[in-house]
């Protein structure tokens, strides 16, 4: 069984019964899922939960479909690592990752996917599609693949090669599109007006969005029943910080948690900043803007949940930071160089808001500290091998090698090289 | 020849099923205002007591959101597509 009241609007509170759909017809605003807290609280229990599968689906009674699909990839349950290095680097104390790198399709999307798809199949649709910026093409090619769907995936013409080839590899038709990724999503909810298909961002949004929700869960049963003092999280469209506001507000609902809630800050890049830009003047207004920033699966110029993310920093205390461009690639080197966690240009934004939090002061230093790391490095390769071309070129000879090594260390460094850690390249990467 | 607005599907309860409605009108403002007269409640779902576009609504002319243009100042031609769509979510 699920929870599941009816699909209600963000907006007016207008209520329609389950389908797939996305918009009040009075209002035009969003529908989100509405459940019956009541009900799962008498159901749900720490030990239940405890005692459920190593994936998303161990919150199923917070989530809007009744079980895992048959095809399900087993998205979730991801590490939590206490990042005890990059915390000293920062001047942190209690700083943990989610490193949902690891997702079967190496990103956060995997979770939003494994929820639409098993309501796509719930429905009856034989088509699973998408507008992406690169994650979401891959999840939802390799779910449809496993479930025997057909998929049609819009991505923007200049996508990175791991991001094309990530989701190609899966089977389905990616519609690569000469543009933005606005662009690529309008032609996409035009398209999803005239074809009858499962577009997991557009007419099954309120039920995608929902597994959002599972990263707020899994960091406080894993931090054992706590919340954090402080998130950051990255912000695209909005929809993944807004959802993890959400799931902490859940468990407080459903009387998992005492009803703390930590503060959420997001993070953009200079790149595409519209949330920033709002948050910094004090407006409610999100104005729209050209995405140029290489952190691309965050290049969403104009977010659907922009002003619902303004709302949830204001409310929760957080910050919306944007960080320069330049301080991406630099950021997914930190976070390599100090926890050998190898992430997305999303996950350097993430880490050079984090620094920037530090510095300004607006971490405290005593704050428990979660920061969402949504990518895998992988899919992101060009924006950071220019950085990172090879330290020592030899010829096969132990003589190339030593004469090359003392040319890269001067030799009163040499012992001291030997024996210890070496931070040369993490320093001349910094400067 | 007038300028083409493409309906999407949640409010073509109010144009009784239409697709695509015909408009002559010199902006998009004076476009929204040519709906709202022959299908009551139109406007109102598009802007709000203000009159501004609500903000999870989207409107292109011919491809490009009117808020990179002149908003509801912008400027139509005969010819050219106009597009609605409720805000999306991403990426």
């Amino acid at each position: 069984m699920t929870y599941v009241k009816a699909l209600r609007c963000r907006e007016c509170g207008r209520e329609y019964p389950q389908g797939p759909t996305h918009v009040c017809e009075f209002c035009f605003g969003p529908l989100e899922v509405a459940y019956d807290y009541q009900a799962i609280q008498r159901d749900i229990s720490r030990e239940a939960i405890a005692a459920g599968p190593g994936s998303i689906w161990r919150y199923q009674a917070l989530l809007p479909v009744q079980r895992a699909s048959q095809a399900d990839l087993g998205a979730g349950w991801t590490p939590l690592i206490k990042a005890n290095n990059l915390a000293r680097a920062l001047g942190l104390r209690e700083l943990y990752l989610k490193n949902d790198c690891v997702n079967p399709t190496y990103s956060f999307k995997d979770r939003v996917v494994a929820v639409a798809t098993a309501k796509a199949l719930e429905f009856g649709f034989d088509t699973l599609a998408c507008a992406s910026t690169g994650n979401l093409a891959a999840a939802v090619s390799a779910q449809a693949a496993k479930a025997g769907l057909r998929a049609y995936v819009f991505i923007p013409a200049d996508l990175e090669q791991g991001k094309i080839v990530g989701a190609a590899v899966y089977g389905a038709t990616l519609v690569s599109v000469q543009g933005n990724y606005d662009q690529a999503n309008r032609l996409a909810s035009e398209v999803a007006d005239r074809y009858g298909w499962a577009f997991v961002n557009i007419n099954l949004r309120p039920y995608y969005a929902e597994g959002s929700k599972t990263l707020a869960f899994e960091v406080a049963e894993q931090l054992g029943w706590r919340v954090p003092d402080h998130v950051v999280v990255p912000i695209a469209s909005g929809s993944l910080f807004t959802k993890i506001w959400k799931g902490w507000n859940e468990l407080a609902e459903v009387g998992l948690l005492d009803g703390q809630r930590p503060r959420m800050t997001g993070a953009q890049a200079a790149g595409c900043s519209p949330v920033a830009a709002a948050f910094a003047t004090g407006s409610w207004d999100i104005r729209p803007v050209k995405p140029w920033s290489i952190a691309k699966s965050l290049a969403i110029g104009n977010p659907a949940d922009g002003h619902y993310a303004l709302k949830v920093a204001r409310e929760s205390g957080g910050y919306i930071e944007m960080v320069q461009e330049q301080e991406i690639a630099q950021g997914v080197a930190l976070l390599a160089r100090t926890e050998g966690l190898f992430a997305e240009t999303a996950a350097g934004v993430t880490v050079a808001a984090l620094q920037q939090l530090a510095t300004r002061g607006k971490i405290g230093c005593d704050e428990v500290t979660v920061a969402y790391i949504t990518g895998n490095g992988l899919k992101t390769q060009e924006a950071i091998a220019e950085a990172l071309a090879p330290a020592l070129v030899v010829s096969p000879t132990l003589t190339s090698f030593e004469q090359a090594l003392a040319r890269q260390i001067p030799p009163s460094d040499r012992s001291r090289e030997a024996g210890a850690k070496t931070h040369t390249r993490r320093e001349s990467f910094q400067k | 020849m007038s300028s083409i607005v493409r309906i999407p599907t949640p409010l073509r309860k109010l144009t009784s099923g239409a697709r695509e409605i015909s408009v002559n009108s010199e902006t998009v403002g004076a476009c929204i205002a040519q709906l709202e007269a022959r299908f009551p409640g139109l406007g109102e779902r598009l802007c709000d007591e203000r009159g501004e576009l609500r903000r999870f609504i989207n409107v292109y002319v011919n491809g490009e959101d009117v808020r990179f243009l002149a908003g509801l100042a912008t400027p139509l031609c005969p010819g050219d597509e106009v597009y609605i769509v409720p805000a999306m979510a991403g990426g």
